[in-house]
């Protein structure tokens, strides 16, 4: 179904509305709902299989929704004649011929798109990638891909950008790079789309998260709001008598979980009570930590019930 | 989250998109893979040198020739020097191979959905592809052709059994075996737009030019119109210039115009399906 919701927002902004993609049986987007605003990183994480990367086709209209609408800027993608002045995308590092060179692949989009050719030059030189702009493709690394990738993404200038996993195979210099860019990209104005399965990589990058899990929005809120879901605090603490602690513990209305060997999780009291209590008790302490709930934590604890693929049959 | 600066990018500017940039961006493409240029140079020598290979052949044993071969020679053996079985296989199976990769490297690869991203007008880059991969082949198929029957028949007018250009049928067969190229190639595209998988269009492209031929005798009227309408059938038919005479009866006939009409009709036909079904489907 196209169409798309009309034209509400001639602002850069990505609109969702009911998205649906069925293949057979297999639902990979269940109706997801969300809005992308310009000026922000958004991030938009889910475990592997979650539908990140069948909802982004479906926005570059490379797929057609089972149901549900995705518009950019107010228009199914689609619609529009030429894509790169719209929407500069990166799906896949890998959607290269590997026989043309760097410079061959960038010119036949600019010129299918009315870019100047310099424009060309400027985005390869911005990528880093102008030294092997006559490299065929085939003998590049992956960060190098990712990289022409980018530069394909950024060649029309466009204020909608989406990347899909652009981190992967970078070097920590490239990765460095490559949030610095997004941040400058949303900084400008641009609504910037980046998805991936790794909390810590958004941790750095997004100011707003997309959470979703087996093609279901699980969250739609900014990244403090989505760190504050976390668990609470807790304190790991090693003893060799962990039956005196427990008790000790217990008897201050703290909640106690074994942690292995010699070791309790302690939430409900901080790490300087629970060490000023075990001195009091003559408990010996091997180690004293305080744990902040991570936003990986937080990622993990809300995807659980929906990761698609889990290795082995633990938990 | 704060409120979107929504002030600092007003709408895209953007020119007005022309067709001619596709045809363009697509005619870089095709060049700018290094297999376009080897194909095409190699099975173009190797159609080239059999059919020569054909008219030396023919122009050494001529001494040896009865007088019963000698009065048919021109046209009918001077032809066939000219365009050989084998070189015609050649021909259509390297023609396919070229149309077909140029939309299986799309699909195979990725790119395609890169190229989609960028062109989201599916229909329009589909047939400037098409378009470019006519014109390439056209001009390949014209190449190889004219030369073929230039040059073999300079080494029989060593015997003085070539025929020219201006002989009857003689330049509709050039011009058929020109033709065949590009119409090779479309199939091989419309091919390759309904299974993408690169492998598996070249044995489908192969079996649909060179092995159904086979498959239809002219035993019934039904199986000899089939056989007619195959690319190669047509192609054979156009490039006989002795058909029907020479005491060789034909017994289900047609024409050189159904076979001209044969070929336009694979060539449209493979066309639309591209377009269609790439429009169609998920990339």
């Amino acid at each position: 179904m196209r169409g798309g919701p009309g034209p509400r927002h001639r602002w850069p902004v990505i609109e969702v509305s009911g998205l649906t993609k069925r293949y057979g049986p297999k639902t990979a987007v269940n109706g997801l709902t969300f809005t992308v605003r310009p000026g922000h990183v958004t991030g938009f994480l889910g475990p592997n299989g979650a539908g990140k990367s069948t909802t982004l086709r479906m926005i570059l209209g490379l797929n057609e929704p089972t149901s549900g609408t995705a518009a950019v800027a107010g228009r199914p993608f689609r619609d529009r004649p030429r894509g790169l002045r719209h929407v500069g995308a990166l799906l896949d590092a890998h959607d290269v011929h590997g026989g043309r060179t760097a410079y061959a692949q960038l010119s036949a989009l600019a010129r299918g798109n009315r870019i100047p050719r310099r424009r060309v030059e400027e985005v390869l030189r911005e990528v880093g990638l102008a030294e092997a702009a006559r490299r065929r493709v085939g003998g590049f690394s992956l960060g190098m891909r990712q990289r022409l990738g980018i530069a394909t993404a950024l060649l029309g200038d466009p204020p909608v950008l989406l990347f899909d996993e652009p981190i992967n195979g970078l070097d920590p210099e490239g990765v460095r790079w490559v949030r610095g860019l997004f941040r400058r990209l949303a900084a400008e104005g641009r609504t910037v789309f980046v998805s991936s399965h790794l909390m810590s990589e958004m941790e750095h990058t997004a100011d707003h998260l997309i959470v979703i899990g087996r093609g279901e929005l699980i969250a739609d809120e900014s990244l403090a709001a989505f760190a504050a879901r976390g668990t609470p605090q807790s304190v790991t603490v090693r003893t060799p008598d962990v039956a005196s602690l427990t008790a000790v513990l217990t008897a201050e209305g703290a909640s106690v979980r074994p942690d292995g060997d010699q070791a309790l999780t302690v939430t409900g009291l901080s790490a300087a009570r629970v060490g000023e209590l075990a001195f009091r008790h003559r408990v010996p302490l091997h180690e004293l930590a305080a744990r902040t709930a991570s936003l990986e934590e937080a990622f993990m604890e809300l995807t659980a019930g929906s990761v698609e693929y889990l290795a082995g049959d633990v938990r | 989250m704060t409120a979107p600066a929504l002030t600092d990018r007003p709408a895209v500017a953007e020119p007005r998109a022309r067709f001619r940039d596709l045809l363009a961006a697509e005619w870089t493409k095709l060049w700018s893979l290094r297999s376009t240029y080897w194909t095409l140079l190699l099975s173009g020598l190797a159609v080239i040198g059999l059919n020569v290979n054909a008219a030396v052949a023919d122009h050494h044993n001529w001494p040896r020739y009865g007088a019963d071969i000698r009065a048919i020679f021109v046209p009918i053996w001077a032809m066939r020097d000219a365009f050989t079985q084998v070189a015609g296989l050649v021909l259509m199976l390297a023609a396919g191979s070229v149309g077909a990769i140029t939309i299986t490297g799309e699909y195979g690869t990725g790119l395609v959905r890169t190229t989609f991203s960028a062109v989201p007008d599916r229909r329009s880059l589909v047939t400037a592809k098409l378009i470019d991969v006519t014109v390439v082949m056209l001009g390949y198929g014209a190449v190889v052709a004219g030369t073929s029957f230039w040059a073999t028949q300079a080494i029989l007018s060593g015997r003085h059994a070539g025929i020219s250009i201006g002989y009857p049928g003689a330049f509709q067969a050039v011009a058929a075996s020109a033709v065949l190229a590009p119409v090779c190639a479309l199939i091989g595209m419309g091919l390759g737009a309904i299974i993408r998988h690169g492998a598996a269009t070249m044995v489908i492209t192969t079996a649909v030019l060179l092995l159904l031929p086979f498959c239809f005798t002219d035993h019934y009227r039904w199986t000899a119109d089939i056989e007619h309408v195959l690319p190669a059938s047509a192609w054979q038919r156009l490039i006989d210039v002795g058909y029907g005479r020479f005491g060789f009866p034909v017994r289900r006939p047609t024409t050189t115009t159904e076979a001209w009409i044969a070929l336009a009709l694979w060539a449209l036909g493979a066309a639309l399906v591209a377009i269609t079904v790439v429009h169609r489907r998920d990339v």
